[in-house]
């Protein structure tokens, strides 16, 4: 067995960083457009005409019975056939929120049936316009009775970017490969790449604990659970 | 540049589908395994035992398979173990595979009223008689929905093999893409393919959840 070095990959750690902090970043806004993109397509199934809700439940289908990869594939190789180019940090951003919004809609779906029936009531004894329940009254619990299970979606998600590497976004893998082809130390890189995701999603999950009640849906929400 | 025309894509597609199949079954076989012996160290051993398994799923649940699938394919080799994409794509899919149902037995394990564990020591079974006769009949029938959902996750895990250069589904369609320059048609082709495979299974464990849930 040929010895380990692992100092040969950490003399590397400015690029692991410059690449954590992308795979941060890609995550950051695909968490973002995605849980909306969760909630609009939620919202469709719940309480949308049958044609919306056909659509979403369509696109939810497709997106959780294909691999990322392929979905990731498609949209950066087979996209700028029909005329659209993208980047790799682009085309990386678009898969990631197709990919969350999918997963977001099912798990915010769970949240909003789960709505006592007295509340909706209650808000509309109150004359609140339709959009006003769900904004309101609707949305801001069903989030809180789900953000553990939208926590993990986007570590899957933050993980699942590791693959974005192979499109050339320069992410966290994207630079352990790069630094594994300079000085063949294959196993080291992969292992010093695998103990940064693990912190990655430690920090991830306890960012998005902290923020959901703070920013999304009031500490109220998960108070009365 | 070679042509080929849409049905000619569809069937090779179709003959690397095989390998897709056999690697999942291999993996989800071998998880399985895993996952049930982690599972009765977990019931059985104690506390520091229970820490490494905790400590095991932590890791295989918070890094990328991809990587995952890197460091067994070049671990291995560390060992002077020569490497085919096979065996480090069952190794590695085999512990991820593992962590996951593991991790997903135990709640079901879990689940499973404390006073049913008591009344069978009060009936003195032996361990292995309690987890025959009292647990494990109800704990299965509260896994077989979330097992046959992973089985989806397991799928498309296989995926992420073709970087490591095994040549299944995705990497299929990658080298049908390049040599074509039909990557638009390939790739969705590719996607309908997995699509086939996942959609049954995903309507299976639905159908398994609505049906449990029914029976309470």
């Amino acid at each position: 067995m040929s010895r380990l070095d692992f100092a040969a990959v950490l003399a590397d750690w400015p690029l692991l960083l410059r690449g954590a902090a992308l795979t941060l970043l890609l995550t950051a806004v695909a968490t973002v457009l995605g849980i909306a993109l969760g909630i609009a397509c939620a919202r469709a199934r719940t309480h949308g005409r049958p044609l919306a809700r056909a659509l979403a439940a369509a696109y939810v289908e497709l997106i959780r019975n294909t691999p990322f990869i392929v979905q990731l594939s498609f949209i950066f190789f087979g996209l700028p056939s029909l005329g659209l180019r993208l980047s790799s940090e682009a085309a990386s951003i678009i898969a990631m929120t197709l990919n969350l919004g999918a997963y977001a809609a099912e798990i915010v779906r769970a949240g909003i049936e789960a709505t006592p029936r007295g509340q909706l009531e209650a808000a509309r004894s109150l004359a609140l316009s339709e959009r006003q329940v769900f904004l309101k009254v609707v949305l801001p619990p069903s989030l809180g009775r789900v953000w553990p299970a939208m926590v993990s979606q986007v570590v899957i998600v933050m993980l699942g970017s590791a693959v974005c590497g192979q499109i050339a976004a320069q992410e966290l893998s994207y630079y352990a490969n790069l630094i594994m082809s300079r000085n063949f130390r294959s196993f080291e890189a992969n292992f010093v790449a695998a103990a940064l995701y693990l912190a990655l999603a430690a920090v991830l999950r306890q960012a998005l604990a902290w923020i959901g009640p703070r920013w999304l849906f009031g500490r109220a929400a998960t108070a009365g659970r | 540049m070679v042509d080929f025309s849409v049905w000619q894509i569809l069937s090779n597609l179709l003959l690397a589908a095989r390998w897709t199949l056999a690697l999942s079954l291999i993996a989800f076989a071998g998880g399985g395994v895993v996952g049930l012996a982690l599972l009765a160290a977990r019931l059985r051993r104690g506390p520091l035992v229970r820490l490494a398994v905790a400590a095991y799923v932590q890791v295989f649940q918070g890094t990328p398979l991809l990587i995952q699938l890197f460091l067994a394919y070049f671990g291995l080799g560390l060992f002077g173990i020569d490497v085919s994409p096979w065996i480090a794509a069952g190794a590695a899919l085999t512990l991820y595979a593992g962590a996951y149902l593991t991790e997903i037995w135990r709640g079901c394990v879990d689940a499973i009223p404390r006073g049913q564990w008591e009344a069978a020591d009060s009936l003195a079974l032996s361990f292995g008689e309690k987890l025959r006769h009292v647990v494990a009949p109800q704990a299965l029938r509260i896994a077989v929905a979330p097992t046959v959902g992973f089985l989806v996750q397991v799928v498309k895990g296989t995926a992420l093999a073709s970087i490591i250069g095994f040549v299944e589904l995705t990497k299929t369609g990658t080298m049908i893409a390049n040599a074509t320059f039909r990557p638009f048609t390939v790739y969705a082709c590719v996607a309908l393919m997995y699509f086939a495979l996942c959609w049954p299974v995903s309507i299976a464990s639905r159908h398994f959840e609505k049906r449990m849930r029914r029976d309470r």
